[in-house]
């Protein structure tokens, strides 16, 4: 939860409230396509870590 | 007392430091323990010797600084993916990937870590400072100055890729930004990508490659590239890049504009075309960094200058921005790079957060990046003779005679002593030093010893009382990232057949009476060794000199490529003994190559991933 609550009060503070919804549905989606993984590996490119 | 650890990791090149009442205690590298190269890591080891250093537990740390903002890179990251959307969804689905799993949840991962070494860690001790204002406040607090313009550039942080900063007592203000996707840290690592070195570590290469090639394409980039505006601002044209939402730093449009595809290290040589792409990616950068310091120094005319971030390690720019003299004053943090933010953090909550004030002396308070362990010499002879070593321990002075009677006679020694360096950079404690007089070393050196290209140069270490005799340079530079030419009196000019000579060719051709240090354009990259910061390091120039008239050495990182730079003793004799080091000195143990059991040597060369 605290997670949660620390998110939302960057979002706010940073007044990107469009970023909510893509948000929500990256959460919702990402845990499926992370579970539906393997071992998440970082790819060796520079600018996405 | 207040004690704030600073942590920099999940990344490249993870770090801790620590700074106890505003003093620098100690600051180490992750990958200096761990033996992995960048090691990305949550730095235990590095965090458990800092606060062994001080002799103190996690639970007495009043902060945990750590050198970034999750929240905000992920920021950055969703806004590329949809404004590059539907492009870039292989990428987009790797990072997500790695973010949804972990990174996003680095708070937690960071209490999780920091409750293994202490059970009670308190979650609400932990401070997030911006990725660039932890590379300013590392490159402005330490430094001595009470007022200075502060300039960061590296590949990106949150947002930032570039930012100017203003310094004044405890205050230090970021009053510039420049964003992703331009970055000139990036430019430069599409370059290094593209002559087909290792991105955020073949750097340095592809400046070492570029005295050797004309920058024929300097117009190009200039053209094509990057937008240079009058201010020294600039903007990158993505027509050309894919690193915003791909998997490599340039596309295709990029490799038809030079006219070749990226080289592939394992099946193509360097060519001279090679060699002009890095001239030109290089005199592009120090065009860009000459006139934003130019447009700086005339806007704020404060005599200071400090410098931060990866592209702050580009020594041969900040040599020219020195020689240009609108700055009274450089001062670069040795460690620029990412760990060295572990160190910014941690002096900005000091300063920033809490507003404790800054006092200034005449020098640096980096203790001269000497931060990491060190060993006793009972510890270095147990270490020793558990290892197998065969050694015998002399008095000082005998050590440093020795040692400089070695070199005379072009030993290759393994020089240990006192505490480790924090940052890139072995600066005569963790070296191998040689003597710079010699014809043949830089390329044995290369090949036999640290097992890597032929090309790359060497440092020299001279006194700081004799720079100005043997370089056109008459400053500290105690970090080694200022590059100045030899001295006209010490250098040797072409003959018409060796002017004829093209590219690598030329690595034979002695520039100086010290050729293994000079560069083929008759650059060097200086370490200046003050008595005061480094006396034992000192007394040993000093003594070559005495018998050479030569007062510097070749300095050069113990390791070999693709390894960290040696920490503990064990690592130092392993290295000595898979490579062609002639003599190693660890505090007063003095051991010579020829009197070790060869059943002990193995086979170094192959043993770490080539970088």
């Amino acid at each position: 939860m605290s997670f949660l609550k620390e998110l939302f009060t960057f979002v706010k503070a940073r007044k990107k409230y469009w970023l909510l919804p893509v948000l929500i549905v990256m959460l919702l989606l990402g845990s499926l396509l992370v579970f539906s993984q393997g071992t998440a590996v970082a790819p060796l490119i520079y600018t996405i870590f | 007392m207040t004690a704030i650890l600073g942590i920099s990791g999940y990344y490249h090149d993870s770090a801790a430091a620590l700074v106890i009442d505003g003093k620098i205690i100690a600051a180490a590298q992750e990958e200096r323990f761990s033996r992995k190269k960048h090691d990305p890591s949550f730095p235990h080891h590095a965090v458990n010797y800092v606060l062994s250093e001080a002799g103190i537990l996690l639970a007495d740390i009043d902060y945990v600084a750590f050198y970034d903002k999750p929240f905000l890179k992920f920021e950055r990251l969703l806004e590329t993916y949809v404004a590059h959307a539907p492009k870039g969804l292989r990428s987009f689905s790797m990072a997500m990937s790695v973010w949804l799993r972990e990174k996003l949840f680095q708070k937690d991962l960071l209490h999780q870590e920091l409750k293994k070494i202490d059970k009670k860690f308190n979650r609400e001790k932990l401070l997030f400072s911006e990725h660039h204002f932890s590379h300013a406040a590392s490159a402005y607090y330490p430094s001595p100055f009470d007022e200075a313009i502060v300039l960061t550039l590296d590949g990106v942080g949150e947002w930032a890729t570039t930012t100017v900063g203003i310094g004044k007592g405890n205050k230090l203000d970021i009053i510039k930004e420049i964003h992703f996707p331009h970055s000139l840290g990036l430019l430069y690592s599409a370059f290094t990508y593209y002559t087909g070195f290792k991105v955020n570590s073949g750097e340095y290469k592809l400046m070492g490659l570029a005295p050797y090639g004309e920058p024929k394409y300097k117009n190009i980039i200039l053209d094509q590239l990057i937008d240079v505006k009058a201010d020294g601002s600039y903007r990158l044209n993505q027509k050309y890049f894919n690193y915003a939402t791909g998997l490599t730093m340039t596309n295709k449009k990029f490799s038809q504009l030079f006219g070749q595809n990226p080289r592939k290290p394992e099946s193509e040589n360097i060519t001279p075309f090679h060699m002009d792409i890095a001239a030109s990616i290089q005199a592009v950068t120090e065009e860009v960094m000459l006139l934003m310091t130019q447009n700086l120094a005339q806007e704020f005319s404060i005599p200071n200058l400090c410098l931060a971030g990866g592209v702050a390690l580009n020594c041969v720019a900040n040599g020219k921005i020195l020689k240009q003299g609108l700055f009274k004053n450089i001062w670069i943090q040795p460690a620029a790079g990412d760990a060295g933010g572990a160190l910014g953090a941690a002096l900005a909550v000091w300063h920033k957060e809490l507003d404790n004030p800054r006092q200034t002396t005449q020098t640096d308070t980096m203790q001269g990046a000497y931060l990491g362990p060190q060993y006793s010499q009972a510890q270095i002879e147990q270490a020793l003779s558990a290892c197998g070593g065969i050694f015998e321990t002399v008095p000082e002075d005998k050590m440093i005679e020795l040692t400089a009677q070695a070199l005379t006679q072009e030993k290759t020694i393994g020089w240990f002593q006192g505490r480790m360096e924090f940052g890139p950079r072995a600066l005569g404690a963790r070296s191998i030093i040689a003597d710079p007089r010699s014809k043949t070393m830089q390329k044995n050196l290369n090949l036999k010893v640290k097992y890597r290209e032929s090309f790359r140069p060497f440092a020299p270490s001279v006194l700081r009382e004799d720079v100005d005799k043997w370089f056109e340079l008459d400053a500290d530079s105690p970090y080694m990232l200022f590059v100045a030419d030899v001295q006209p009196a010490h250098r040797i000019s072409m003959t018409p057949e060796e002017q004829a000579l093209f590219g690598i060719d030329k690595l034979n051709i002695s520039r100086s009476n010290i050729p293994a240090v000079t560069h083929i354009d008759y650059s060097a990259r200086i370490q200046t060794v003050d008595k005061n910061t480094n006396q034992k390091y000192h007394a040993l120039i000093t003594k070559f000199k005495e018998y050479t008239q030569c007062p510097m050495l070749i300095n050069t990182s113990f390791n070999v490529r693709g390894e960290p730079i040696v920490a503990t003793p064990e690592d130092a004799f392993r290295c000595f003994m898979g490579t062609d080091i002639d003599m190693l000195v660890i505090g007063n143990s003095v051991l010579y190559k020829h009197q070790q059991n060869k059943a002990l040597k193995e086979n170094y060369e192959e043993k770490y991933e080539l970088d």
